[in-house]
């Protein structure tokens, strides 16, 4: 991990060794390790071990491996999605508020869902059985490729992809998916009003192992993809002529990351809904541990986004049995004050 | 014949074990509407939680709350260790549904109800859920011969007051009750008239629209007014101020669960709406 790249002195004194990265990867795997074990319902060790060999009783086994085992991976493909969309964003608009959210990809992501929600009646009826529940998923990820799609071509289309027409032209498709969500709200029936509310919340608790794999299957493609671009993040961080002109395509590499962000974000809002937050704190958060070097920062956001969500899941779970909050509400309140109080100790070393 | 006891033993052992099976003993309710024939068939003391939407009779406030009946957490729900759930229609989301059957829980989703046969239609599945099937039998016939005394009270009245009802205000637009909605068929039972027309579901009513609908009379639910802070904020709107119910003052507030539950307490509900919308 440690590169030959020309790191900041104090990040690099920070990596030396790299133990912010164990870590970070042990501080993962205790809160993965709590999503398992602990819940409302309290399962000892032995019964841990009997649903491992695969003799548990029926309750403890549903509750480990249709519960809470697909809420972990879900979690995971979440936090490492939005992390990596955020901080690759973040990067390529060198904007430090780059988020997903802004060139459409979620809202887009939205308007397939909510479509699927509303009109879904009409054409559920000529779907097969067992295709009907991913319908929303396949609903979302469609609305979020296809904004992508058209977001890009658009601003292609004007001689090079400018960061200004990309961000213009997400504010634009914004508004249009904000009118279409509208629409859609005005002519559904109460019960789908209701489930557009609670999808809206956004929740890993989807319990679909179909779903969860198809969503962690995308996420992680992209998260491998995006975890490679760490040198073509660098390179823009010097501007767009200077990257070019030290050998990278810098369309071919916007493409790429844009594609690979929005099969990211797409899987992640189809499965979980709009969980916002994690994209812009999670980059953030890295980089005041490990520097600006994107080497180092993707991996770690990774990480730190992996462990939020999951920690976030496991406060709403445990916070007031047998109800539970929307995920939303959690990942706001933990990862809100921690980033503040990070912030706060920087500033007081001064070197924000 | 030597074995005949033994055999006559298991037999019974075997229907003591039915009988068991087919009378669950810790029920977890979500739906005011459920909840409330539970009470009113006198297995109250078997329910250990309710969801947010249960709010009568007063007792089974006291219980474990599970939260609301379309967001139900599967393993919040599993740690009351309870052998049935038993919910409304619309109770979800469908994979929390599906991951408590999964581990085992019985569950039961009732069927829709909001008409007199649909009242009578659930009280006989709360009844067969909890191997209550007489005494459902017994409280459907009540509900019965109660409704339809009601109703046709209701509509002995020789006026026909056009109502609209006001489910809540979302950016200054009523959201209002069209065909198809409980609110709607209650106020039917009660031998009046929808005056929102052309509509189905619960949509935001535009100020013209309410203008020319011209009701006699605003219903809402008592939580709502609550929330907005009194009924003046509605009849002051330049909408309804325009119109018969806001012109007179005539307003009905009732608390939701029981106006639009179509539960035991119906009869009661299209009396009280009848009687109420008259301006008694």
């Amino acid at each position: 991990m440690s590169g030959t790249t020309v790191l900041p002195r104090q990040a690099a004194a920070r990596l030396a060794g790299t133990p912010v990265f164990a870590l970070l990867g042990a501080a993962l795997l205790i809160v993965a390790f709590a999503e398992l074990v602990l819940g409302p319902v309290k399962l000892g060790p032995g019964d841990l071990l009997a649903v491992l060999l695969g003799e548990g009783e029926r309750g403890p086994s549903a509750i480990l491996l249709q519960i809470r085992l697909p809420r972990a991976v879900l979690g995971l493909a979440v936090g490492f999605g939005l992390a990596l969309s955020g901080c690759a964003m973040q990067g390529v608009l060198r904007n430090p508020l780059a988020d997903p959210g802004l060139i459409g990809v979620t809202a887009g992501a939205a308007v397939g869902a909510v479509s699927v929600i509303v009109l879904g009646n009409y054409f559920m009826g000529d779907l097969p059985a067992p295709v009907r529940p991913y319908a929303l998923p396949l609903g979302a990820f469609i609305g979020g490729m296809l904004v992508t799609g058209f977001v890009f071509s658009l601003s292609r289309r004007s001689g090079g992809t400018n960061v200004a027409m990309l961000i213009l032209a997400g504010v634009a498709v914004n508004a249009i998916a904000g009118a279409l969500i509208g629409a859609m709200v005005y002519i559904s029936d109460d019960q789908q009003l209701r489930d557009l509310t609670f999808w809206s919340m956004g929740s890993i608790a989807s319990g679909n192992w179909m779903q969860v794999s198809v969503t962690t299957a995308l996420a992680m493609a992209a998260t491998l993809g995006l975890l490679t671009m760490g040198r073509s993040l660098d390179l823009f961080q010097l501007g767009e002529r200077a990257a070019f002109h030290a050998g990278i395509d810098i369309e071919r590499e916007k493409w790429r990351i844009a594609l690979m962000t929005a099969i990211a974000v797409g899987a992640v809002t189809a499965a979980a809904g709009p969980i916002g937050f994690i994209g812009l704190v999670a980059p953030h958060m890295a980089r005041l541990i490990v520097g600006p070097a994107h080497r180092n920062v993707l991996p770690a956001a990774a990480l730190i986004g992996g462990a939020l969500i999951l920690g976030a899941d496991l406060a709403v779970r445990l916070a007031v049995p047998p109800t539970e909050p929307p995920i939303g509400l959690a990942t706001s309140m933990i990862g809100g004050p921690f980033f503040l109080w990070l912030l706060m100790r920087r500033l007081k070393r001064g070197s924000l | 014949m030597r074995r005949l006891p033994s055999l006559l033993l298991a037999a019974a052992l075997l229907l003591v074990q039915a009988a068991h099976a087919d009378s669950p003993q810790r029920i977890v309710s979500a739906g005011g509407d459920i909840t409330e024939i539970i009470y009113a068939l006198g297995a109250g003391d078997r329910v250990i939680a309710v969801d947010s939407t249960s709010n009568h009779p007063a007792e089974a406030a006291s219980k474990e709350q599970i939260g609301y009946i379309r967001r139900l957490a599967a393993e919040g729900i599993l740690s009351l260790q309870p052998d049935l759930l038993i919910a409304a229609h619309d109770a979800g989301p469908p994979a929390a549904v599906e991951q408590l059957r999964a581990a085992g829980l019985r569950v039961e989703l009732a069927p829709k109800g909001d008409t007199p046969d649909g009242v009578l239609g659930k009280v006989r599945f709360v009844g067969k859920a909890l191997g209550m099937d007489a005494e459902a039998e017994a409280l459907a016939g009540r509900i019965e011969t109660d409704l339809s005394k009601a109703i046709e009270t209701a509509k002995s009245y020789t006026d026909s007051p056009r109502v609209i009802f006001v489910l809540s205000e979302r950016d200054g637009a009523p959201l209002v009750a069209g065909a198809e909605t409980s609110a709607d068929a209650i106020i039917a039972l009660a031998g009046a008239a929808n005056a929102a027309e052309g509509f189905s579901g619960y949509k935001p009513m535009s100020q013209e629209a309410i203008i020319e609908a011209a009701p006699d009379v605003l219903l809402m639910m008592s939580q709502t007014v609550e929330r907005l802070g009194g009924i003046d904020a509605m009849l002051a709107r330049p909408d309804f101020s325009l119109t018969p119910a806001g012109k007179e003052r005539r307003y009905v507030a009732m608390e939701g669960m029981f106006l639009l539950g179509f539960g035991p307490r119906a009869p009661e509900a299209v009396r009280s709406l009848a009687t109420a919308l008259r301006g008694g």
